[in-house]
């Protein structure tokens, strides 16, 4: 056991944030945004070819570098602090992993070193939107000839409007709960899918609703085993809920960190505020959910790190259930408790477009309910620690 | 960074494991869970046996260096003792001053005689510490110690007069170390010494404080020309500000990790009322139940991560947070805990005042958001320290 990082691993996490810190200004993030695309493509191509970041977790084999999902962590950690508008996650924490976890070797081959390379970004879609069970996956899927086809609507797909790349779940006409559902790889461009983004409170990471309507896709499509796709989908959920728990901290450090440069310019009674006590005591608590929410997503990176590795060790893997629904609860908090306070502890300042806090603010609330707010990860750990139902 | 331990650490794992279940048995099995806070007062002597008992077993002392008589474990491997220890049901450790606080003290600033001194008796598990830290007029402002020392006239002892308060084992123990004012009219940490004061003499006497619990863990210590030899001072006159603060470096230390398993321990008795109560399935519970379980989990890496800075001997501006996050936390656990037995949590054990163990716990951790250091300090030292904000400007008299 080692919970420290390693020289590589610091190296790693350093040449993000300054890479960041020079490309990924507010500036930056206000135009990205307000973009056609949402995200600005020649960042994203050099995030690709100069950083390799979407190659990082994708083996060797497969034309990445073959690290792991504590190195990607520290990238998403620097990537929340500066709201980076990008398809990463979706490509790198939804689709890879359920590319890496459940895809066989031809799709690998196939995938995989696009990814890799930069020439494909990727997402998730699963539920219809309004929640993140297997209660929610609505769209069907019906056998015809040796391939499928599929109809229905899926929900809160991010980046659903610009992904080339789409994992997708669908269950047999009569299915319910947990059974009879399957995953599939679609490419996004097929003629029988209608893509329409939806414009979001948090500008800073897009959504879309994908209509399916009578799409075939062949035998080749599939993901796993058919109407196993629930027991492949609940892992590749729980690793992105701990990169979107790394994210969310860097987003309250940052939050933090904002408020306390803030605090220590703003003078009022003739002293800056940061010396009042009850600012400071505020602070201390934001600290104090930073470093907590840290605690929880380098705990979930390394079991995440133990699932993505073939070879990891299989009893800390065991854990990881619990433990992202622990980072994904604890971060969400932190996260929007540092956001909120972020704009109170700004003043006035706090509540207008110029300043940042509203950013995050926004980010977090979003992050938040994404893959299941707080109570939710809660009930699921009350329900494997205690076991008795509601 | 890396959590699974290696083969090598599991099997000192089960070498600690084995150890605890062959010798925490016979005259020491009503020990097992016991002791801890809120239960500080239970079992003294047989408390004092059971730390002679771990030091022929040699596991006192695990972390200190071989040459002052420790093991020299690993921080992993002192996770390990401390975890296997708490999860044996090991009793709280009537040891802990004298090994967590006293000795690491005289190992980094005492003499190389006062080592031979000192340390021997800690790690033998022969002689027993209590701190003289806090006084009426000092508690959160710490400086403002009035107690105060001088040689006397043939310099071969200090007399030392004043008061300390809150001074736990006060009555169980054979040393106190004691922050005292050598320099007359010096004000705030300038002119404080570090001294180690014999309990056993007619110039101290202890007397017991009643607490909101109805027991006796705290204690008012009176100083009345009281002596100790002229060469029981640590470092100079003058350095004991310095030495008292590194000393509350110390209490970060790896026992966090027995302490948590203690938790553990007190949150599994928690769910297993809820499971027999039916609490268990009340929605808000549960909710609750899951945060105290995530909490414990963070503690827990907060601590790795604390240890982990701590390897290059310097603790990292994180590891401010430690005591504000376990304080509180065990606050919300004790009221978790009569939340969760419901009208069944007003029923004592016993009369006059005698409290079930959930109830000592709900009691007992109002005092852990106050003693070394409060919340409110804690705060102060995070803002200050961790995130570089200004000191309150003082009011000069």
């Amino acid at each position: 056991m080692e919970f420290a990082f390693s020289d590589e691993q610091e190296m790693i996490r350093s040449s993000a944030e300054g890479f960041l810190a020079d490309v990924c200004t507010s500036n930056a993030t206000r135009a990205a945004m307000s973009s056609a695309r949402g995200y600005d493509e020649n960042l994203w191509q050099r995030l690709c070819n100069e950083m390799c970041w979407p190659a990082l977790h994708i083996p060797e084999t497969y034309g990445g570098l073959g690290l792991g999902f504590v190195e990607l962590t520290l990238l998403l950690e620097q990537m929340g602090r500066r709201l980076l508008c990008s398809p990463f996650f979706a490509t790198a924490c939804l689709a890879t992993p359920a590319l890496l976890l459940h895809a066989n070797p031809t799709q690998k081959s196939h995938w995989l070193p696009r990814i890799a390379e930069g020439s494909l970004t990727a997402t998730l879609a699963y539920t219809r939107g309004s929640g993140w069970g297997a209660d929610d996956i609505q769209a069907t899927v019906s056998k015809e000839g040796d391939g499928f086809v599929l109809d229905g609507l899926y929900g809160q797909v991010i980046d659903g409007d610009t992904a080339d790349l789409l994992i997708i779940a669908a269950r047999t006409p009569a299915s319910h709960g947990e059974e009879g559902i399957s995953l599939f790889v679609v490419e996004a461009a097929n003629p029988g899918i209608e893509r329409q983004w939806l414009p979001t409170m948090d500008q800073t990471r897009r959504l879309a609703r994908l209509h399916f309507n009578r799409v075939y896709l062949g035998p080749d499509a599939l993901l796993g085993q058919a109407g196993e796709g629930w027991q492949a989908l609940e892992p590749v959920l729980q690793l992105a809920c701990i990169g979107l728990a790394a994210e969310q901290t860097g987003g309250a450090q940052q939050s933090l960190d904002l408020s306390v440069a803030y605090m220590q310019e703003r003078q009022q009674f003739g002293r800056p505020i940061a010396s009042f006590q009850a600012i400071k005591h505020r602070a201390a608590d934001m600290m104090l959910q930073v470093e907590c929410a840290r605690s929880a997503s380098y705990y979930a990176a390394c079991v995440a790190q133990e699932v993505l590795d073939p070879e990891g060790d299989a009893q800390v893997a065991r854990e990881l259930p619990l433990a992202a629904a622990l980072a994904k609860a604890q971060c969400s908090q932190a996260y929007f408790h540092c956001a909120q306070e972020s704009i109170q502890l700004h003043g006035g300042v706090g509540f207008t477009w110029e300043y940042d806090p509203h950013l995050y603010f926004k980010r977090a609330r979003a992050s938040e309910s994404y893959l299941g707010a707080p109570a939710w990860h809660l009930e699921r750990i009350a329900s494997l620690i205690i076991g008795e139902q509601p | 960074m890396k959590i699974s331990f290696s083969e090598q650490d599991e099997q000192f794992r089960q070498q600690v494991a084995d150890w605890m279940a062959a010798n925490l048995c016979g005259e020491f099995e009503t020990l097992r869970f016991r002791g801890g806070p809120g239960d500080e007062h239970m079992y003294p002597h047989e408390r004092k046996a059971w730390e002679r008992k771990l030091a022929e077993g040699g596991w006192t002392c695990v972390g200190w260096a071989p040459e002052h008589g420790g093991k020299g474990l690993s921080i992993n491997q002192q996770v390990i003792f401390h975890e296997e220890y708490a999860r044996a049901g090991g009793p709280g450790r009537m040891g802990h001053i004298g090994e967590g606080l006293a000795g690491p003290t005289i190992a980094a600033f005492g003499s190389t005689e006062q080592q031979r001194r000192f340390l021997p008796g800690i790690v033998n598990g022969t002689d027993f510490w209590c701190q003289g830290y806090s006084e009426p007029g000092a508690g959160s402002d710490l400086a403002n110690v009035k107690t105060r020392a001088s040689l006397n006239e043939q310099g071969d002892n200090w007399l030392i007069n004043g008061q300390k308060v809150w001074t736990s084992l006060a009555h169980e123990s054979d040393w106190c170390f004691v922050i005292a004012r050598t320099e007359p009219g010096s004000v705030g940490h300038r002119g404080l010494s570090f001294l180690l004061v014999p309990m056993a003499q007619p110039g101290i006497s202890v007397r017991p404080i009643e607490q909101l619990t109805g027991t006796s863990e705290f204690n008012e210590v009176f100083f009345d020309d009281a002596r100790t030899d002229a060469s029981n001072i640590i470092g100079q006159p003058g350095d004991g500000w310095k030495i008292a603060m590194a000393l509350l470096g110390f209490e970060r230390g790896v026992s966090t990790l027995g302490q948590q398993m203690q938790f553990h321990n007190e949150l599994n008795e928690i769910i297993a009322v809820a499971k027999a109560n039916g609490a268990a399935r009340d929605p808000v519970l549960r909710q609750r139940l899951a945060e105290a379980w995530c909490g414990l989990r963070v503690m827990r890496y907060n601590s790795l991560r604390m240890l982990s800075g701590a390897q290059d001997g310097s603790l990292r501006k994180e590891a401010t947070i430690y005591k504000l996050f376990w304080s509180s936390w065990h606050a919300a656990l004790g009221k978790l805990a009569m939340d969760v037995l419901g009208p069944e949590a007003e029923l004592l054990e016993a009369a006059p005042y005698q409290l079930t163990r959930l109830q000592s716990l709900y009691l007992f951790s109002r005092a852990d958001t106050l003693y070394g250091g409060s919340n409110e300090i804690q705060r102060n030292i995070i803002a200050e320290r961790a995130l570089g904000m200004p000191r309150e400007p003082r009011l000069r008299p």
